[in-house]
């Protein structure tokens, strides 16, 4: 008897990802909770754990391969060494073919007079589901005049019930001179499947092509659609570090070398509560627009952005208001460090009330951060650098940090977005609030 | 001192009363203004009452074929008294639902005529008293529409008669002449044919049933003549000479004069808006050939005045007064609502056999540049037609043959009033014809048959 090893959904709204590698060859045996193999998702790497013992018969889906269905046979488990492999389920199906350059896009089966379907069965590919593996609803003639098209989905705003995109929003939308697809239901459709190319001008310049990762993908699709349809607005605020740097000082002073409760805070700790802080005390800052009403938050949690090789992921400090200065620091770390490796579970950067992105370490003296939907402010925090100040009429030194608060007006007025910031600088220039 | 309300409704037909539902659901509050009877001629003296009058038509046609099905009656009888009252019942019961559904909804009901006054005023007036006056910031019109005259050949009421008093027969008519072949004339038509009347059908273009697809015209000709109603088309009334029993009708078909002696004439050539006497003078409402020009959402040239259902024109049906209503209320109480389309109206006419359809004609596709796939399903090919005895109809569907849109579907035979909404929906959907080949239909029914008409348009077709 033989075992299908199915593609795992990784998150409830997961529908398909990338199969990165195996990790166990044909052969190899296999026991419960060994690793089989890593699943990339828009976002993170996830393990395959097995469930069931026995022995890795075969592998269905080859490494790297890009848009797998969840709940596809991934691979094949029997009892023994060189078990026979049941028949049925598995039968190479022509599924996704690997690498995402030559892989043809989800065609939706088309139905057609005439044309006859050639050989082999193919495998209807979730036809549904988006790239970005969130459902887009849209009428069927609306997904055929858009393909026809040229138009990407994604980027039309659906005036149907419930925001469903029906043939009329079509009509406004840029058509991208893509290269038409045969229009004629009948053509014969088997050779290369016609890949809609992107818009724009051709490319004449020598260049190499990188292929969007998954978390590229999902990046451009959500700042694209923050910066085209949230109203921002831009508040900054300039913060003299000097008492937070000589509190962190000698906090970190006070702690033990190794071993359990061993801490050492960065300004960016501090700030992560400052914010936690001031988010309690304006919890109108910690909300979301729709267009029902304002949603408000009852726990502050908060978007930490984190550079990471492929592209940047928001982990979440949950109730950043109510931790302590050592447990964020210790939180963070580990946040920051498993978001490197692509090992952050969906829940763990899913959600968050208000953003923070940091580019104080690369010597950035200040910048406005994009709002991270469906947020309504983040903070982008500058460098602390030694600038002169006017102290008492006399010219001084001081260390100071600029931070820019993007605002979505939607939701968070002018007066209200300033109300917040000078409540965040009182407690970063007078940190022993932060104590409490 | 003005009664205040948040909208009042000027009518209390299919278009009027369910407009007021609707606002009254939205938690508007909400008068209706209705001097005759609620529910509008639809209810009262149209839509229904004949629907009620075509079902005993149908049973009399059954009756005169029950061998064919293997049985056998002897003195069956025809009692017109019986069956104009069944119409009239069915009419008087649903009036009544309509007052207590308002009822329910808490929308004020007034008995009697509007008139616009000015600054969202309404003078309401019954038989010259002056019963309320009433104020709003919105105010629709929903005030319908009556037969059309034609001068010469005016209803009298006895001898040359409109669809009000045709409904209520006190007689069966030897012999009548119809003029017009609309969806009223032909079901009349049907009507008296079935019960025994000879029947003459005169229309002024080319073809009866002229807003349907020419296809569809013809077989409903074939129908009708082979059920021995007399069709003439390109042919126009010129003159009718009322005697005492009897009126001579002069009828000119291609040039030359046809007399006919009949002993009544049904006049079914139109209608007009109900556009007087509702102080329309010196506002910026305006009315084009007897109706209120709107906008998609029901609104007048008048701030705060709009206008739906027959009064606001063409096509003239219940259903699209109901839809206009709810698109004008849900935009008067801020919701968003599409503009309406009258795309997606299907029109259905209940002769025997019916007529249905719902968007462009083929003629019309082409027309608009459409480069078009054409299905055909006879219901020859269709079992439960065959079973039922009712092996005649056919349906037609039309894509785009770029994007594969249906763009239209005609219908004629048994039940198809009953079918046309799986077009409707598959329209309003934006289905195209890849859903509709999908889609499993039940075996055995005539809704079979629409399947495989959209398969034949993609020449696909099965039983055919």
């Amino acid at each position: 008897m033989s075992i299908n090893i199915l593609m795992p959904a990784l998150s409830p709204t997961m529908t398909e990802g990338k199969l990165s590698r195996w990790l166990k060859k044909e052969g190899d045996e296999v026991k419960s909770g060994d690793v089989l193999a890593e699943i990339e998702t828009d976002k993170a790497t996830m393990e395959v754990e097995a469930v069931e013992e026995g022995f890795l018969a075969k592998i269905v889906v080859p490494d790297g391969t890009e848009g797998v269905a969840v709940n596809a046979v991934i691979g094949v488990l029997t009892e023994e060494k060189g078990g026979a492999v049941d028949a049925a389920p598995v039968a190479e199906k022509p599924a996704p073919a690997p690498k995402a350059e030559t892989a043809p896009k989800a065609a939706a089966p088309e139905a057609s007079g005439g044309g006859e379907i050639p050989t082999p069965f193919k495998e209807p590919t979730s036809a549904k589901t988006e790239e970005h593996g969130e459902r887009i609803f849209a009428s069927p003639l609306a997904r055929r005049i858009a393909k026809q098209s040229g138009i990407d989905l994604a980027t039309v705003k659906g005036s149907g019930p419930n925001g469903r995109i029906v043939k009329a929003d079509l009509d406004e939308a840029p058509a991208h001179e893509a290269p038409k697809e045969e229009p004629k239901a009948e053509a014969p459709k088997a050779a290369a499947p016609a890949t809609p190319k992107a818009a724009g001008p051709a490319i004449a310049a020598p260049h190499k092509k990188i292929p969007n990762s998954s978390m590229r993908k999902v990046i451009a699709k959500r700042l694209l659609e923050s910066k085209q349809t949230v109203p921002h607005f831009y508040l900054t605020v300039n913060v003299e570090l000097d008492a937070l740097l000589e509190l962190r000082a000698k906090l970190n002073a006070t702690s033990p070398k190794d071993g359990p409760g061993a801490f050492k805070l960065s300004v960016n700790d501090l700030i992560i509560k400052a914010c936690g802080v001031a988010l309690r005390r304006h919890p109108n800052v910690n909300a979301s627009w729709t267009d029902e009403a304002i949603i408000q938050y009852d726990d502050v949690d908060i978007s930490i952005a984190v550079a990471i090789p492929d592209g940047l992921i928001t982990p979440i400090v949950r109730k950043a208001d109510a931790l302590g200065l050592a447990a964020i620091s210790n939180t963070m770390k580990d946040l920051g460090a498993r978001a490197k490796a692509g090992k952050l579970k969906p829940d763990e950067y899913q959600g968050g009330g208000f953003s923070i992105s940091n580019l104080g370490m690369f010597g950035i003296a200040e910048f406005s951060a994009i709002i991270n939907p469906p947020q309504a402010a983040i903070l982008a925090v500058g460098a602390g650098e030694k600038r002169a100040v006017v102290k008492n009429d006399q010219l001084a030194i001081a260390t100071v940090m600029s931070a820019t608060l993007s605002c979505d007006h939607r939701v968070v007025d002018g007066a209200l977005g300033a109300q917040f910031l000078a409540t965040l600088k009182g407690l970063l220039e007078d940190p022993l609030g932060l104590m409490l | 001192m003005a009664d205040n309300f948040d909208l009042i409704v000027v009518g209390g037909g299919p278009g009027g009363y369910v407009a007021a539902i609707r606002a009254a659901q939205l938690k508007l509050k909400v008068a209706v203004v209705e001097g005759k009877h609620l529910g509008g001629i639809c209810l009262n003296w149209g839509c229904i009452p004949t629907k009620a009058l075509l079902r005993s038509a149908e049973i009399k046609h059954l009756l005169d074929h029950l061998p064919d099905y293997g049985f056998s009656a002897d003195n069956v009888q025809v009692d017109l008294k019986k069956i104009v009252a069944r119409s009239r019942g069915v009419a008087n019961k649903l009036a009544g639902g309509i007052g207590h559904l308002l009822k329910k909804n808490k929308v004020t009901v007034y008995d009697g005529y509007a008139k616009l006054a000015g600054g969202g005023k309404l003078d309401v007036t019954k038989d010259g008293k002056a019963v309320a006056q009433l104020q709003a910031p919105h105010i629709i019109l929903a005030t319908g529409a009556r037969p059309r005259q034609i001068p010469g050949l005016e209803v009298d009421g006895t001898q040359i008669i409109s669809y009000f008093e045709a409904m209520v027969p006190e007689v069966l008519p030897k012999s009548l002449l119809i003029m017009g072949s609309g969806a009223i004339g032909i079901e009349f038509a049907s009507f008296y044919n079935d019960l025994g009347s000879e029947v003459i059908v005169v229309e002024m273009l080319d073809r009866i049933l002229p807003v349907e697809d020419a296809e569809i015209s013809g077989l409903a000709r074939k129908s009708f003549e082979k059920q021995g109603i007399k069709i003439l088309t390109s042919a126009t009334v010129k003159k009718a000479v009322k005697g005492k029993d009897s009126v001579t009708v002069t009828v000119e078909v291609g040039g030359k004069e046809q007399v006919f002696t009949v002993a009544q004439v049904i006049s079914a050539v139109g209608i007009v808006g109900n556009v007087e006497n509702l102080g329309l003078e010196g506002t910026k409402v305006k009315v084009e050939r007897t109706h209120i020009v709107v906008d998609g959402f029901g609104r007048t040239g008048e701030p705060g005045v709009y206008a739906i259902g027959d009064v606001a024109g063409p096509p003239w049906l219940a259903h699209k007064a109901s839809h206009e209503g709810v698109v004008c209320v849900e935009a008067i109480a801020g919701k968003n609502p599409h503009a309406f389309e009258t795309g997606n109206i299907p029109g259905c006419t209940y002769a025997r056999p019916q007529v249905a359809s719902v968007g462009m004609t083929e003629q019309k596709a082409k027309e608009a540049g459409y480069e078009v796939k054409v299905g055909r399903f006879p219901f020859i090919g269709n079992g439960k037609a065959i079973a039922m005895g009712e092996p005649e109809g056919l349906i037609k569907t039309i894509f785009d043959a770029k994007t594969g849109a249906m763009l239209g579907a005609h219908m004629i035979g048994a039940e198809v009033t009953e079918l046309i909404q799986g077009y409707v929906i598959a329209r309003q959907l934006e289905t195209t014809e890849a859903e509709l080949m999908h889609t499993v239909f039940p075996h055995p029914t005539i809704s079979e048959a629409m399947h495989e008409s959209v398969l034949d348009a993609y020449g696909q077709v099965i039983h055919f």
